[in-house]
């Protein structure tokens, strides 16, 4: 008795294996003409190429720009304590010796150094905001739309609030109440970039749930919550997936521009935000070098680059999601 | 439904939803600790302090607070700007016009150079207008706006010398030219209201870079936007007739085309003046110009919260109205769009 109730449990595991590699199988063969869309667009390339190399710049920090050994926290950029100097000056040998690649910035910081390591904030500050963004707005959204009602009134009035401040004012005066650090603008941005995927999600749900397939779904007997996140939240994925890469980009665009006014981490951080506002503050100002009797230079160095680098991871990230509509929009797609 | 109708509901709509944001900034500044605490100093005595205690009513329950708080809102008291040393409201209104100038400057520049911009980009589809405008686009929406700024700034200001650095005007009309009346405090319709020719040219001046970095990004959200709606509306069956009619090309463009292509660019406008708003705290900030932007980061530097508050609800106010007044106009230039 117990033996073949075990065996039917084990057959019914093996059919389940099988169904679920049967429902997968059309989704990797629109995965792979996916690809074999993406390898068209030029623009979707030239986005993955610069997204993939800011990534391996991220991955590789240590080794393209090796902490000096008494360093405690590798996020710390190292500093010589000396008025900027114009890229290729000699960089101390405490710091790791050779040349400053990118000059130096406020009181003598690494700007090379913050560049590379810089790219890892970017990284996980976008990353960290967007996923838990999109995890809230998906939950929420998707029970709006699903359940409609009295819930979808309250979510979509609650989100109208946060949609009628503009996200950056917003953000203000959250981190303002808040400490100023990094943790804070994060928890800043999430608090503004729910909302829009709430939206998006909910406009999906509710014109997806009239589908027939939901509808068979039901028919079959299957429960409220497997028809939901099995069936109607993985076909509502595709434009979240294609605003979740450009905002990526935009949360970085905004995380800066927060750093910028003085909500950012300190001065020695590596946060390319942050990095651009010191350059501000050198802005009219020219400094000698070699200090304090040489000639003067404008020290344009301290943000011209890390303002390049914001720029690039943007445009990176935007191109891939401009190439990823494209892509994935049933319209366009055939 | 009329359109004074539709406008009456949706004032009443907004009702509940500026009552959401006033909630939300009385949490804020409940988070941040006792909000007396930012006005009480060293050498107060206990009276003092009580008095400054009573004023926020802290010993009460927080609804109590809350209600307090709220007929401060409706009445016109939004608290004391620490930062410039005048009642907030007051403060608002000092420093709103020349936002709000900037703002619409480059708005109005934006809409004139996106609309322009995408519909040549839509009629010259995959032609090399077609790719150096849509790339310029990318870069538009990828661009950073302080860094943009601080490009202008050290190009055009700072190695060229043909814009001021900063400021909305020349310091020395404030010992010179005392007798311009200040009828709307826009310094660009005043100057003109008095005839004062050199005050306005000087307005121009400064305003330059400020306004045009403001409108980079939404010249790109708008290029795109018109370029999209004007290749849906190139494909209609009506372009197809009056070309076929024989008209020139030119008016097929202008008076077919673009006019309806328009229709969606302008929903998009009322979202981007949000952008607008934030993006002018950055370009305040850099360009010293004196308005609200300016005003707020100052405000956060010194722990202003009854500032930063007022400024945050303003702007909620300010982009509410402004969607609203879109909406209107959407019905009005689509007499297919049923205002409900």
């Amino acid at each position: 008795m117990a033996n073949a109730e075990k065996e039917a449990v084990g057959k019914n595991n093996i059919s389940t294996i099988g169904q679920l590699r049967k429902s997968l199988k059309p989704r990797i063969r629109e995965l792979r003409f996916s690809l074999f869309l993406m390898r068209k667009s030029l623009m979707a390339i030239v986005g993955i190429v610069i997204v993939l190399s800011l990534v391996t710049i991220a991955i590789l920090a240590p080794v393209l720009a090796p902490p000096p050994p008494n360093s405690r926290d590798p996020m710390i950029i190292p500093k010589d304590l000396e008025p900027p100097k114009p890229p290729g000056s000699p960089r101390p040998a405490d710091l790791g010796g050779g040349t400053y690649i990118f000059g130096s910035g406020v009181m003598g910081i690494d700007v090379y150094y913050g560049l590379i390591w810089g790219a890892r904030t970017s990284i996980y500050v976008s990353l960290y905001v967007v996923l838990i963004a999109v995890l809230i707005g998906l939950v929420l959204g998707a029970i709006a739309g699903f359940y409609g009602g009295k819930i979808d009134e309250l979510l979509m009035r609650i989100t109208d609030i946060f949609l009628s401040v503009p996200s950056l004012i917003l953000a203000m005066a959250v981190v303002a109440v808040l400490s100023r650090s990094l943790e804070n603008i994060m928890l800043a941005l999430i608090v503004i970039w729910w909302p829009p995927y709430a939206r998006i999600v909910r406009g999906q749900v509710l014109s997806i749930k009239e589908n027939t397939y939901v509808e068979a779904a039901r028919a079959v007997g299957a429960k409220k919550m497997r028809i939901l996140f099995r069936h109607i939240v993985p076909n509502s994925l595709s434009p979240v997936l294609v605003n979740m890469t450009m905002d990526i980009g935009v949360v970085v665009l905004v995380a800066a521009g927060l750093s910028f006014i003085g909500f950012g981490p300190p001065s020695d951080y590596a946060e390319w935000g942050k990095m651009v506002a010191d350059g501000h503050n050198y802005f009219l100002g020219t400094v000698p070098y070699p200090f304090p009797n040489g000639p003067d230079y404008n020290p344009y160095w301290i943000w011209v680059f890390p303002g390049l680098f914001i720029f690039l991871f943007v445009m990176g990230f935007n191109l891939l999601g401009d190439g990823l509509r494209d892509i994935l929009d049933p319209r366009l797609r055939r | 439904m009329r359109t004074r109708t539709f406008i009456i509901r949706r004032l009443l709509l907004l009702i509940p939803v500026l009552i959401g944001v006033s909630l939300f900034v009385f949490a804020l500044t409940r988070i941040s600790g006792n909000p007396a605490a930012a006005y009480i100093r060293e050498n107060m005595s206990q009276e003092q302090i009580a008095l400054i205690e009573e004023q926020f009513h802290v010993h009460d329950p927080i609804y109590i607070q809350y209600f307090y708080w709220f007929e401060g809102i409706v009445q016109g008291n939004w608290g004391y700007s620490k930062t410039s040393h005048i009642p907030v409201t007051d403060a608002i209104q000092t420093f709103f016009p020349a936002t709000f100038e900037l703002t619409l400057v480059s708005i109005g520049i934006a809409v004139v150079v996106g609309i322009a911009l995408g519909t040549l980009s839509a009629t010259k589809r995959n032609k090399p207008v077609d790719h150096a405008t849509r790339l310029m686009a990318l870069a538009g929406v990828s661009m950073p706006i302080f860094i943009l700024a601080l490009v202008l700034q050290n190009v055009f200001a700072y190695n060229l010398g043909w814009f001021p650095m900063i400021g909305r005007e020349a310091d020395y009309w404030h010992y010179v030219d005392k007798d311009i009346t200040h009828y709307t405090g826009f310094l660009l319709v005043d100057s003109v209201l008095n005839l004062n020719w050199d005050r306005f040219s000087d307005a121009v001046w400064h305003i330059a870079l400020p306004a045009v970095t403001l409108s980079f990004g939404t010249i790109a959200i708008i290029t795109r936007i018109q370029r999209g709606s004007m290749l849906d509306v190139l494909n209609q069956d009506y372009v197809k007739t009056a070309r076929s009619k024989g008209l020139p090309e030119r008016v097929v463009i202008r008076k077919h085309a673009r006019r309806n292509a328009l229709i969606p660019t302008t929903t998009v406008v009322g979202l981007a003046f949000g952008g607008l708003l934030g993006g002018a705290v950055l370009t305040e900030t850099i360009f010293a110009w004196p308005g609200l932007g300016l005003w707020s980061t100052s405000a956060i530097s010194n722990n202003d919260w009854a500032s930063i508050m007022g400024f945050t609800m303003i702007s909620a106010l300010i982009y509410v109205i402004v969607n609203l007044i879109v909406d209107v106009m959407y019905a009005y230039l689509d007499p297919r769009v049923r205002l409900e």
